[in-house]
């Protein structure tokens, strides 16, 4: 194992202030072994890349989308068992456009995560391998937790 | 009785000779009444084996599946009624959908129910079963399976407790014993 095993909450974000001083903000939110942000859609995944490579991240824990009505958000949680860290990143898209780079060939376990999101919300994960859906059928032609999808409505 | 070709049973074929036999016999057993008398000793037989070694297919799909693993312990011991739960399809009498049958499963069970030889109960247990129960808007739930499987036994409830499942058991009994399934012959 490498040197990554004793990375702090405190070294991990010094860690990524330095290489993303603008697009990465931190919440003022304070739980142990917690570590909550918000990222540019364009640096998320040289974000996930250094947290992977670099400090140690090992596992997805976690992708699933946000319905603000008048924005998206995808959130992301990504865990280190070494560590002890699991890390929160809230990205914002656009309505009409909700595109965002995959985080597949990173963890392969982001894998169904993303598809099931891409099933409830339609986001559009850029590199997916196997972007389809995964929960419905495959002829279905809405994304149900969208807040404009109306219950009952079909 | 066909006893027109009675004269020439050497020169038939043997195709033709075992047919014409089997009619031969067949009227014989009807018009003595044998018939009659085979079918007091083997209609309750059999169906007394039926009914007491039904084995319902081990499918949990929801909630519901928590009762019927309930129902399988010691407990209430469902097996004392012959209910054995059974792994595959080609083994079981009874079809048992406890829970939401998502628009995505219902290929699968309905496969499932037709790999079921014959003779084959269903009993849809639980709100969802029956009529889609909380998800009676949703969209991606069908709503009842009866609008693709007949449905025999039908267990309200949400869940319902053992005792309601195991009552729906007995009632598929009385079911059973009306349907007169070990006839000697067909009638
Ligand atoms: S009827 Fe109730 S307990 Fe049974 S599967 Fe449906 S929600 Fe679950």
């Amino acid at each position: 194992m490498s040197e990554s095993t004793n990375y702090t909450v405190e070294q991990v974000k010094s860690r990524i202030a330095e290489a993303f001083p603008t697009a990465v903000k931190f919440v003022k939110k304070e739980k142990p072994r917690r570590l909550f942000m918000t990222a540019d859609k364009g640096s998320l995944f040289e974000l996930c890349k250094l947290l992977k490579d670099q400090l140690g991240f090992e596992h997805c824990s976690l992708v699933c989308g946000v319905d603000r009505i008048d924005r998206f958000q995808c959130v992301y949680h990504i865990s280190s068992i070494a560590n002890k860290i699991v890390a929160e990143i809230v990205v914002d898209l656009p309505k009409d456009k909700p595109e965002i780079d995959s985080v597949t060939p990173l963890w392969e376990g982001a894998n169904w995560h993303e598809r099931e999101t891409y099933d409830m919300f339609g986001f559009i994960f850029v590199g997916h391998p196997k972007l389809e859906r995964i929960l419905l059928p495959e002829d279905v032609t809405f994304f149900p937790l969208r807040k404009d999808f109306q219950v009952g409505g079909i | 009785m066909d006893l027109s070709m009675y004269p020439h049973a050497l020169a038939m074929s043997a195709k033709e000779f075992i047919e014409w036999s089997t009619n031969v016999m067949d009227d014989l057993v009807r018009a003595t009444g044998v018939k009659k008398a085979l079918d007091k000793v083997s209609d309750p037989l059999m169906n007394w084996g039926v009914r007491n070694s039904m084995y319902p297919l081990h499918f949990g799909i929801a909630c519901c599946a928590l009762e019927m693993a309930a129902c399988s312990g010691p407990r209430f011991d469902n097996e004392r009624l012959g209910l054995v739960f059974r792994s595959s399809p080609r083994q079981c009498d009874v079809l048992l959908v406890n829970g939401w049958v998502t628009k995505k499963l219902r290929p699968g069970l309905r496969r499932l129910y037709e790999e079921m030889p014959e003779p084959k109960w269903v009993i849809a247990m639980g709100e969802c079963a029956i009529s889609g129960g909380p998800w009676y808007d949703s969209y991606n739930v069908v709503q009842g399976v009866d609008e693709f499987i007949p449905v025999d036994v039908y267990i309200p409830g949400c869940p319902p407790r053992p005792e309601a499942l195991i009552d729906g058991f007995l009632k598929l009994h009385l079911k059973i014993k009306g349907q007169g399934i070990g006839k000697f012959m067909e009638d």
